[in-house]
């Protein structure tokens, strides 16, 4: 067998692959912030509390009215969302334009009030929901066992952050969106509604989050604390992708989940640090992040 | 006058003071602190829910003690020994608490355990799992009540090996108590002729265990065995059974389960899976009696922890009002004096160590067409006899055995 670094080849693709499918998630992740801090210049502390709401919804929606997986994938998604608007409207609106720690310590505040509150309902030990039956099984690619789930998560993730690129980067929607942040005044003169734009744009970054929760809901334990570790690691790959900037979310993102999954095969130990290890690095010889822009 | 009155009141109070350090409930107040974790990873196996057994404890005892008052405060650990180590200093330098009930994570426990020593106040812990409190880390100011990681390796390590489980893979939280199970399972294994052919070290808490599946389907081991606890396995539980681990022929071995975790895994995916328990609340009709009261509280059914903390505080609190001190070195002694015998334990008994040894129980996790409602989940398959179970005292390492 060939063995790389000691580890036999098969392993390797198995963890490579791996690598990028957690990866997917990372970049989902990231790219929601990466959006809500590029075009609204918020920090959002709230993105693992509203990833959580995303899997939490999915399966209490299930239990209580036996919504299926994949209505729950588009109204997940929708109803956090909302709510993100709400939380927008009311609370974000008033420190429009402040320094960035109010915008942090805003939503790191509504995100532990969030937690906390359904910590107390719904207990951590996590809640059952259970793998659409089109997903069980999997197939097996001679190095590793690839479950169906997972293939049908990099698929669907990667659309979906390519579809983000396209629409603000490509489309006439994101153009407004850019210029909206860089002026209001201006485009509010051409007669476009620019604090609607900025809700939409926040419950869009929100519902990413949801997406990605609904994404996890089936392979991880969905608990009321599921958002509170990923968050800091998906802030690190936004730093370290350059903040705001869309493309270096999604890119930095898989590229993490693969340093990641190669840290669990050579040195476990390290595999919670190493993320902010690259992420030290990259601050130190760009500052900007690898795809930011020079100020 | 002044004078003669200052002189009258320290004369009163040293000879109180004299006659307190003998047998007296200091200030007239029992105050037990509860220290857990009560929102992170570990709440729902002892959490709120640990409280509320404490109080029932208070409540069945009758709110008082030889005429002392019973005081309860409490705080969340948030799985830090820096935290509780600061709150339990607190505790004892400036809230006189007594006792120190509850304590989860095995890290915790360590360090609250050496201020508990320098304070000379007494420790009860019964959610953690490393054997090593009561070995290496043991002092004359705790006690391990519920369960340790030494019956965890005997129970469920021996009794997949003797299955013909023979080559294993670990997967093993890398922090005090994944340790400690990580040596005594080794330890088992090897002891019934089975052999650890590798093991991987994860952080706590780990999400995504797919990276650590895929190393141990890959070392082509008969069992995977998991020394980790709360939502670190049910997420390797559920990983495993995502890329077909037992479907492929690799044996599945939970080295820690609670109640709680089979509870959230459902009896769909984890039937068939073998765990060592200290208590089960469907055992008889104490146990039901007692879980019965307990369910009406807080609208679970209890852990085994839920249920030692209810016991060691009954036990705790019959020692103060027999020897009418709450003195830590009298106290502990007077437990150590008396066998436990209540809903949680029969014949238990606390050693010179700190360790509570009693029986312990082998459970298998029933199939969903057995079980018949969502928290009948285990059928007790062997008891594991008390000097069986834990590790003997001529093997210790602790300083208070000679």
């Amino acid at each position: 067998m060939t063995m790389i670094f000691g580890v036999p080849l098969a392993v390797l693709s198995g963890q490579l692959l791996i690598g990028i499918i957690n990866g997917a998630f990372y970049a989902l992740l990231s790219l929601g912030l990466a959006v809500i801090f590029g075009l609204l210049k918020i920090i959002n502390f709230a993105h693992g509390a509203m990833y959580m709401l995303g899997a939490l919804v999915t399966v209490v929606l299930f239990d209580l009215l036996g919504v299926n997986y994949w209505v729950a994938l588009f109204v997940a998604p929708v109803l956090v969302g909302a709510f993100g608007m709400l939380i927008e409207y009311f609370l974000l609106r008033r420190i429009a334009g402040q320094d960035h720690i109010y915008s942090l310590l805003l939503t790191f505040g509504v995100a532990l009030i969030i937690q906390g509150v359904l910590t107390n309902i719904y207990g951590v030990s996590g809640l059952r929901y259970s793998m659409p039956d089109l997903f069980k099984g999997g197939i097996n690619l001679g190095f590793m066992f690839l479950p169906y789930y997972r293939a049908w998560v990099i698929v669907v993730a990667l659309l979906v952050c390519f579809g983000t690129w396209f629409i603000i980067e490509k489309t006439k929607l994101g153009s407004y969106l850019r210029a909206g942040t860089e002026d209001s005044q201006l485009m509010q003169g051409f007669g476009i509604n620019v604090p609607l734009l900025v809700s939409l744009t926040y419950g869009f970054g929100v519902m990413l989050a949801a997406f990605a929760g609904v994404l996890a809901a089936p392979i991880y334990s969905v608990t009321p604390v599921m958002g509170s570790n990923i968050l800091i690691v998906v802030f690190a790959v936004v730093v370290i992708g350059g903040m705001g900037s869309i493309g270096g979310a999604i890119i930095t993102g898989i590229l993490m989940g693969v340093i990641e999954g190669l840290t669990k095969t050579f040195y476990p130990p390290a595999s919670s640090a190493v993320i902010f290890l690259v992420m030290v690095l990259v601050l130190m010889i760009r500052p900007t992040g690898l795809f930011g822009k020079e100020a | 006058m002044t004078m003669m009155k200052k002189l009258l009141t320290s004369a009163v109070a040293s000879a109180l003071m004299a006659s307190g350090a003998q047998a007296a409930i200091s200030d007239n107040t029992v105050k037990i602190g509860y220290l857990a974790d009560m929102s992170g990873t570990y709440r729902d196996l002892a959490g709120p829910n640990g409280l509320t057994a404490l109080e029932m404890a208070i409540k069945d005892f009758g709110g008082t003690v030889n005429g002392a008052k019973i005081e309860v405060v409490s705080a969340d650990d948030r799985n830090s020994p820096d935290t509780s180590s600061s709150t339990v200093r607190r505790w004892v330098e400036n809230d006189k608490v007594d006792l120190v009930a509850g304590m989860v994570a095995s890290s915790v426990s360590i360090a609250v355990s050496k201020i508990l020593e320098e304070n000379d106040r007494l420790g009860i812990i019964s959610g953690s799992a490393a054997s090593s409190i009561t070995n290496e880390h043991c002092t004359p100011n705790h006690i391990h009540y519920v369960y340790d990681t030494y019956p965890l390796a005997n129970g469920t390590a021996s009794a997949v090996v003797k299955e013909g489980g023979k080559t294993w893979y670990l997967l093993t939280a890398d922090y005090a108590f994944g340790h400690a199970l990580e040596a005594d399972v080794t330890r088992v294994v090897e002891a019934n002729g089975g052999e650890i052919v590798g093991s991987v070290r994860h952080p706590f808490p780990t999400q995504d265990f797919s990276s650590f599946i895929l190393q141990a389907q890959a070392s082509g081991a008969d069992v995977v065995g998991l020394a980790n606890a709360g939502a670190d396995t049910t997420n390797a539980i559920t990983t495993a059974s995502e890329f077909g681990v037992t479907q492929a022929g690799q044996t599945l071995a939970a080295l820690l389960l609670f109640l709680t975790d089979v509870h959230a895994l459902g009896a769909e995916t984890a039937q068939g899976i073998q765990l060592t328990t200290g208590w089960y609340w469907d055992m008889n009709d104490e146990t039901r009696e007692w879980s019965d009261r307990f369910m009406k509280e807080t609208g679970v059914r209890p852990t085994m922890v839920h249920a030692g903390i209810y016991s060691s505080t009954m036990q705790y609190l019959n020692a103060v009002a027999a020897t009418g001190s709450d003195d830590a070195q009298t106290v502990r002694k007077q437990m150590m004096d008396t066998p436990i015998n209540d809903m949680f334990a029969k014949n238990g008994k606390i050693r010179v160590d700190g360790r509570m040894v009693h029986d312990m129980y082998l459970a298998e996790v029933k199939t969903p067409a057995e079980s018949k409602n969502e928290w009948d989940l285990y059928k007790i398959l062997r008891t594991i006899p008390a000097d069986e179970a834990y590790r003997p005292l001529s093997e210790s390492k602790c300083k208070l055995v000679n």
